[in-house]
């Protein structure tokens, strides 16, 4: 299980009006398998989720990967740290499904005939078999959502940020995504305006105004959101 | 309108089976040659030649169909402008070698899977490096351009039918600020995305 920490990690972005604080120092030490992070939009949760493998960097204190230095070891970092969208189409870079997989595995499997099978297995066990050929657009929003988690999968990293999921799916679709995130080795941070979703975790944080409110048990947690929001 | 350059589609013709380096080198030779030799009495020839060429890798009609959709309004614009400035015999060589290498470019991407491709650019490109060249990097504009083309006309149709649902149809403003914006804002989330994929970060490796 990997150790992912906050030290006094803030973010303070320049706007028009001068700076902004969108998330206040911070230190957080996430450990469980199943973290969530709720709260209103434009809380800061995304910005937390973001911090852990370098889409954003701290402009105060440092955030880490056991002892790896996020704005340091970049590379590294999001080698063991995968990021799923809540928008799959941004996501999605070529033309076919299996073609988006290999795309990751370009990385560690150099010959073509092997990262193709790799790509279809990869598919198949996403859910997604049959598909390698079909154009991404040809997608349903599930299935493409499904596809953006296959191509982070693929290269098997040791923690998934998953940003808002399940947001675009329908109610089966969601479930899918959901159940199949919570149903992972991998230790997951999960932004979510689910809270049946939220609950099922080990531990959620709940965000609000770019500050962590409530940090605990995952139930405790989203009871105290239901109640107060 | 969603696979404009056309998909990769399975087959057992000799062009399934030539490798992508080689259909990309012939591509090339090809353009320089519909551009440089062929006039007014070649060039029809050659656009129905190309076609026949794609119909028959692809096994029908529908990417040459959905090629030549894509093209036919801006080849139909040049043809009426060089038509009017410089005569319709320079209008039907022009236009016709556009359709032509359109044509050509979709029976590449039709033989041709993107995967292969990739590594047929890199490897072609490999040379370069030593003059800074990234060969991982054009590979990966080159499909992010492929990709781009239908992404960006389905963003053009949501913000049509947008327009449309507010009664702006004939705003020029309301169909282009948004698509401008909206493309914008999905090159920068792609690229969030590749970041966050770690596909960068390899450029350079061996």
């Amino acid at each position: 299980m990997s150790r992912l920490r906050l030290e006094s990690a803030g973010v303070v972005v320049e706007t028009t009006d001068g700076p902004l604080e969108v998330l206040a120092p911070t230190t957080l030490d996430l450990v469980e398998d199943r973290v969530a992070l709720v709260g209103p939009n434009g809380s800061g949760k995304s910005t937390i989720a973001r911090l852990l493998n370098g889409l954003v960097e701290a402009t105060t204190g440092r955030v880490l990967l056991d002892d790896l230095d996020v704005a340091r070891h970049g590379r590294e970092v999001r080698r063991r740290v995968g990021f799923v969208f809540t928008d799959p189409a941004a996501q999605l870079v070529m033309p076919t499904a299996a073609e988006d997989v290999a795309l990751s595995l370009r990385r560690t499997h150099r010959d073509k005939a092997v990262r193709r099978r790799v790509a279809e297995d990869v598919l198949a066990a996403h859910g997604l078999a049959g598909l390698g050929d079909r154009s991404v657009h040809a997608l349903s929003g599930g299935q493409r959502q499904l596809l953006a988690l296959a191509g982070v999968l693929a290269t098997d990293p040791d923690v998934l940020v998953a940003d808002e999921p399940t947001t675009l799916l329908d109610l089966a679709n969601a479930r899918r995504v959901g159940d199949l995130l919570l149903g992972l080795r991998q230790q997951l941070v999960l932004v979510t305006h689910d809270l049946d979703l939220a609950a099922r975790c080990d531990r959620a944080l709940l965000v609000d105004g770019g500050r962590v409110v409530a940090d605990g048990a995952a139930g405790e947690v989203v009871a105290h959101y239901r109640a107060t929001a | 309108m969603s696979d404009l350059l056309g998909l990769h589609r399975p087959g057992t013709t000799p062009l399934h089976r030539a490798g992508a380096g080689t259909k990309l080198l012939g591509l090339l030779v090809a353009g320089v040659l519909v551009v440089l030799a062929s006039n007014a009495w070649t060039a029809l020839p050659l656009v129905v030649a190309a076609g026949a060429v794609l119909t028959w890798v692809s096994g029908g009609f529908g990417p040459l169909w959905r090629a030549l959709r894509g093209v036919l309004l801006v080849v139909g614009l040049l043809a009426a402008w060089l038509a009017w400035s410089q005569g319709w015999e320079r209008a039907v060589e022009r236009a016709s070698d556009v359709v032509t290498l359109v044509v050509l470019a979709t029976v590449l991407t039709v033989t041709t899977p993107i995967d292969e491709m990739l590594d047929a650019i890199t490897r072609g490109l490999a040379p370069l490096r030593r003059l800074g060249v990234s060969p991982e990097a054009v590979a990966l504009a080159f499909s992010l351009m492929l990709r781009a083309v239908p992404a960006t006309l389905e963003l053009a149709r949501e913000t049509r039918d947008a327009a449309r649902a507010r009664g702006l149809e004939s705003s020029p403003r309301a169909r282009l600020v948004p698509l401008v914006l909206r493309s914008v804002a999905r090159s920068r989330a792609t690229g969030h995305a590749l970041h966050a994929r770690g596909v960068g970060d390899d450029q350079g490796e061996p």
